[in-house]
């Protein structure tokens, strides 16, 4: 359901402001989400200052600077640094991106970080994505064949496999499902822009053999119809990916084998 | 569903924090446009029930009106009824799978905005 304002555990408190570098000529300000789970305090904004003559460019690089030399506390997921693995998101100058990815330059004034939106937050920047890993699996993410095993491999012609460019480079990071208001109202049903990208991927996979029992699964008020074409999704993708598109293919397919 | 709330985990914000954006403003704006559409015909309605009723009851409201607050709601409503025709048009368009993209999308929506203003602003001079 929609709700506005936040949780009262959950309201942002101001945090602490923590020293500038000394000697550094050219310092940005970093203002950052934290909540500790064993402090029992509310969520609360931090003030840092980087010295960004000797930072990377990019806001992870910051991130990363400021748990080595100024709080070993601040906690974040990351791991490939060059937006394949889908860790770093989170939310950055008030959208969902990769800050591995997402370059200073492009920021105006303050860096605010915030964890992906509407999410329980496990600690600091990482929120939980339990329920989002589930909705995906949920979508059978695997080949569905039922005809025998062939001796080699399930071929596929070279216009059949073009169909699933711009759905397979899909990284989970789930930018595009916390950026969506719809789900946030109703996460708990709608299943999402991304699991339904992975869905679509699937369906127009030609050596799949299950896609009417995966529509069949979709065909719900709440799993794919919550979808309202918002496009929030295809804007914040740090992939360049368009699940608005996948999901409104899906809605003609839906339309097609009812008439 | 997982319980994903062990240890009273805080909810991150969202609406507050996240950045406006032309896609998702000119969605609400279908949304709030039509149920303000809804509240216009009960106010017309009440028009034409008190015509139907008696002499005062019918000046109260048609007082009201033709009244300059009267005009300005009634040209919100021309402009409200005309944003949302446009972005149900938009849709039709969407559920046809034509304009699927954030460029093409966007712009549409600035046009929303930009027509309905016109259209609300032509109504206003022929009436």
């Amino acid at each position: 359901m929609v709700q506005l304002t936040l949780p009262k555990n959950s309201r942002i408190t101001t945090g602490k402001t923590w020293p500038k570098p000394e000697g550094a000529t050219n310092v940005r300000k970093f203002q950052i989400y934290r909540w500790n789970p064993d402090d029992g305090q509310n969520p609360r904004v931090d003030t840092y200052f980087v010295d960004m003559d000797a930072c990377g460019p990019m806001v992870l690089d910051a991130l990363i600077k400021i748990k080595n030399e100024i709080d070993p506390t601040l906690t974040f997921r990351r791991s490939c640094r060059e937006g394949i693995c889908g860790s770093c998101a989170m939310n950055i100058d008030g959208i969902n991106t990769l800050a591995c990815i997402y370059g200073m330059d492009e920021i105006k004034g303050d860096v605010k970080i915030y964890p992906l939106p509407h999410m329980p937050v496990v600690k600091d920047l990482i929120p939980d994505l339990t329920h989002f890993y589930a909705q995906h699996a949920s979508i059978m993410p695997w080949l569905e064949t039922k005809t025998n095993r062939p001796a080699k491999e399930w071929k596929q012609s070279i216009e059949d496999r073009k169909k699933l460019d711009g759905l397979y480079e899909c990284v989970m990071c789930a930018s595009c499902s916390t950026s969506c208001p719809s789900y946030w109202w109703n996460g708990d049903r709608y299943l999402g822009p991304a699991a339904l990208l992975h869905a679509y991927r699937w369906i127009i996979d030609s050596r799949d053999e299950a896609t009417g029992e995966r529509l069949d699964e979709l065909e719900d008020p709440f799993k794919l119809y919550r979808c309202h074409t918002i496009m929030n999704c295809a804007k914040t993708c740090p992939k360049g990916l368009n699940p608005a598109k996948a999901i409104a293919e899906i809605k003609k397919m839906m339309v097609d084998r009812a008439v | 569903m997982a319980d994903v709330n062990r240890g009273n985990r805080p909810l991150s914000p969202h609406l507050t924090i996240y950045r406006p954006q032309m896609t998702s403003i000119s969605s609400i704006m279908v949304r709030i446009t039509g149920i303000a559409s809804f509240g216009l015909a009960l106010l017309v309605v009440w028009w034409l029930l008190a015509a139907a009723t008696s002499q005062s009851a019918f000046d109260l409201i048609n007082g009201l009106m033709t009244s300059f607050l009267g005009d300005l709601v009634m040209f919100g409503a021309a402009w409200a009824i005309f944003y949302h025709m446009l972005g149900r048009l938009r849709h039709v368009i969407w559920d046809l799978g034509y304009c699927l993209n954030v460029e093409v999308s966007e712009k549409m929506g600035i046009g929303m905005f930009v027509l309905a203003t016109v259209l609300a602003l032509i109504t206003a001079a022929a009436l």
